[in-house]
């Protein structure tokens, strides 16, 4: 992975310092709340219902066993001895101090990472396929990129006051598991027909209160532009986006209005003014940062086979066949660590629990963890061999729940129990559909199936990408939930549909359960996953199931 | 309102006369993009420096043949949060190859001044009650930068390849 050199190491210390100058001014009074606002958002500072909440950067959701031991540092002696993993692969602490909050960005520092722009109308932390580098269907390593629009995003001296947040994610791989074209700019890196790897460039995806799914700005885009090419569309979005209207501010919205060939012609009309040269990475830059994710000299590890084991053990046949997905490299496998156990709050890990990851991806890989959209964490070079044996480890941290894609791997945002801007709770509703749904072997034959919840319509919690989305609304001071279904966040994305009238929350959890079984019901086999029956099905049957109308 | 110029607080020449008030006949003085259109012939017999004063949603492209025409050129900053301005220095400076002074003006606050200056903006009007060490200290809290913009400085990349040292911050 990735190191700081010294260049790296004084900019985060300098950063460090000008926050401390910042929060000093506003303790003193010399700044007002509304001044000190944009700064503490561009380090990932929000003020909740009860405190301070801290977002943490995890670029692109890669992690060292000795960066995750110091979150877990953080959660106990400045949280509540837990951290909260995000969907955009970062970790937010809930109870955080003001005057604390300098404190733990030395200690961040110290370990290489920072909070910054996890907020804030500017570049937010660039996301990617939490399985970058090991995926068997991957064309090239998306994490040098995302390194190097990481370096090139951070304080931005022109993008740092856009109308709205930016939030980029870069794929490499065939299977889009980075929700690639939910995000205002959306990269996949892509073979041409000559042979050449370049990026397929898509712009003005979304969630929130408009979805939408990003479109193609750029089929082909050689790799060594990306930066100058970056520049060309944020500028235009940063002169021509809406800042009259925070719900109509995302680039999503301008792209809508003037349409994606009017979109493309301004970019591109900008970018061919622009000095490349300059802006754009010199080939020597890129590879000193590809050297860093160079793939490791794996030690040849035997192709074992499981199936004595998985028969012999019904739970662990359960766990692989939902948690570990195929490496590039025979005899090893990517492992996925739910975070979201039977009744557990999705996310969630306790600094215990970061402690045993970060343990566990010392002895049984090479040292590296990372973070998904989905909430889970993953190590992404075990051995096949060690499987079994690491699989009894998480089993006794709580963390081998064998639900990887399937019904228990809810998406919830923190909602009303921490969120000021919630309208209803996400927490005890997605509590309420582990359990009902927990049964690991119903699991199992339900297959893949992606439930999401979002406790208001800034959709955090992806509702409109969820299989079955859930959105919590007020309705004259009660929580009601509405549900969508047929979303997705992948490579086929798609904006959920609202099937009816919404629930109370007694009735939401029953609602998803007769959703599930009318699925069980109809669909053409078990190789029918849920997503693909509703596509085949339409609306008809599950609203007559729930509303006894068609 | 101080001007804050070069490093340090400086004599403002330059006037912004009302839109229906004379021009001053030896002063410098900005005009808006509106009179600039309306008076164009007129402004141009004057006998001292022209400026032209920008609103965010105001293009300098706009005014793209004209520019040597002016001395300076100042961008609005109608809040502090609107950072269109940005891009128009930015693409003063290297698309049009401006080289008069372009200033900041509008809601210009110390925590931004580093990002204005690195986009080109040369002057800042800026609020006077705050004392200017603290305003120059902003603008020397970072020795490394990880992209070019248009204040010349190298970013970190560069540095790496010279195998230079960055600049000590203060």
């Amino acid at each position: 992975m990735y190191r700081y050199d010294e260049f790296d190491q004084a900019f985060v210390r300098q950063r460090v310092a000008q926050f401390r100058d910042q929060v000093n001014r506003r303790l003193a009074g010399e700044l007002s709340e509304d001044e000190f606002k944009p700064l503490r958002l561009m380090n990932g500072l929000y003020l909740q219902l009860h405190a301070y909440m801290l977002r943490v950067a995890i670029p692109y959701g890669v992690l060292s066993a000795a960066q995750l031991r110091q979150l877990a540092f953080i959660a106990r002696r400045y949280d509540r001895g837990y951290g909260h993993f995000t969907t955009r692969q970062n970790i937010q602490y809930n109870w955080i101090r003001l005057d604390e909050t300098v404190e733990i960005l030395e200690a961040l520092a110290e370990v290489e990472m920072h909070a910054l722009q996890t907020s804030g109308n500017c570049i937010r932390n660039t996301t990617a396929d939490p399985y970058a580098g090991v995926a068997a269907d991957e064309i090239e390593d998306p994490r040098v990129w995302c390194e190097i629009i990481r370096q090139w995003s951070s304080l931005h001296p022109e993008f740092s006051f856009l109308p709205r947040k930016f939030k980029i994610a870069v794929s490499g791989a065939a299977q889009d598991r980075a929700a690639v074209k939910f995000h205002d700019i959306g990269l996949y890196l892509r073979r041409n027909a000559e042979g050449e790897v370049g990026f397929e460039v898509l712009v003005g995806g979304g969630q929130g209160r408009t979805p939408v799914v990003a479109e193609t700005v750029r089929d082909f885009l050689p790799k060594r532009h990306l930066l100058s090419y970056l520049e060309a569309i944020l500028r235009v979005y940063n002169l021509l986006g809406r800042r009259d209207n925070i719900y109509k501010a995302r680039i999503k919205i301008l792209v809508q209005s003037i349409g994606i060939a009017e979109f493309a012609r301004l970019v591109e009309a900008e970018w061919a003014q622009m000095d490349g040269s300059s802006l754009d990475l010199p080939e020597e830059e890129v590879a000193r940062i590809q050297a860093y994710f160079a793939p490791p000299d794996y030690p040849a590890a035997p192709e074992v086979d499981l199936a004595a084991q998985r028969r012999a053990e019904p739970a662990f046949d359960r766990w692989l066949a939902a948690n570990v997905a195929r490496h590039r490299v025979p005899g090893y496998a990517i492992v996925t660590l739910s975070l979201k156990p039977t009744g557990g709050i999705p996310g969630d890990a306790t600094a215990e629990q970061m402690e045993r990851v970060a343990d566990l991806a010392e002895r049984y890989g090479l040292g590296e963890i990372r973070t998904t959209h989905a909430q889970n964490l993953v190590l992404p070079d075990v051995r096949r061999a060690d499987l079994q044996a690491l699989w009894r480890e998480l089993e006794t941290a709580g963390l081998a729940a064998p639900n990887i894609g399937l019904a228990g791997d809810i998406i919830a945002c923190p909602g009303l129990d921490y969120c000021s801007l919630a309208n209803a709770r996400s927490i005890p509703v997605a509590q309420d559909i582990s359990r009902r749904l927990g049964d690991p072997e119903r699991q199992r034959l339900l297959g893949p199936l992606q439930i999401k919840i979002s406790g208001c319509i800034n959709a955090c919690g992806h509702h409109h990408a969820g299989h079955i989305g859930i959105l919590g609304v007020d309705k004259r001071g009660e929580e009601f939930y509405q549900v969508t279904l047929g979303g997705s966040g992948e490579e086929d994305a798609a904006i959920g549909g609202i099937l009816g009238r919404a629930f109370s929350a007694e009735e939401i959890g029953p609602a998803v359960e007769a959703l599930v079984d009318t699925y069980l019901e109809l669909r053409a086999d078990e190789g029918e996953p849920f997503l693909q029956a509703y596509r085949r099905l339409g609306d008809a049957p599950f609203k007559e199931k729930l509303y006894g109308t068609a | 309102m101080a001007l804050l110029k070069d490093g340090a607080l400086a004599e403002d020449p330059w006037t912004l006369p009302g839109e229906a008030d004379e021009l001053p006949a030896e002063a410098p003085a900005f005009v808006s993009l509106e009179r600039w259109q309306a008076e164009r012939e007129r402004l141009l017999g004057r006998n001292a420096p022209l400026g032209l004063r920008l609103r965010a949603e105001q293009s300098p492209d706009t005014v793209a043949e004209e520019l040597h025409r002016f001395a300076a050129i100042a961008l609005e900053f109608p809040r502090f949060q609107d950072g269109r301005a940005y891009s128009h220095a930015r693409r003063l400076r290297e698309h049009h190859g401006y080289r008069g002074e372009i200033r900041a003006v509008g809601q210009v606050l110390r925590d931004q001044l580093l990002f204005m200056q690195r986009c080109g903006f040369d002057a800042f009007e800026i609020a006077s009650d705050e004392p200017v060490e603290a305003w120059l200290a902003a603008m020397a809290e970072f020795s490394v930068f990880y992209q070019p913009a248009s204040d010349g400085s190298r970013p970190a990349w560069r540095h790496r390849l010279a195998g230079t040292q960055g600049g000590e911050a203060a």
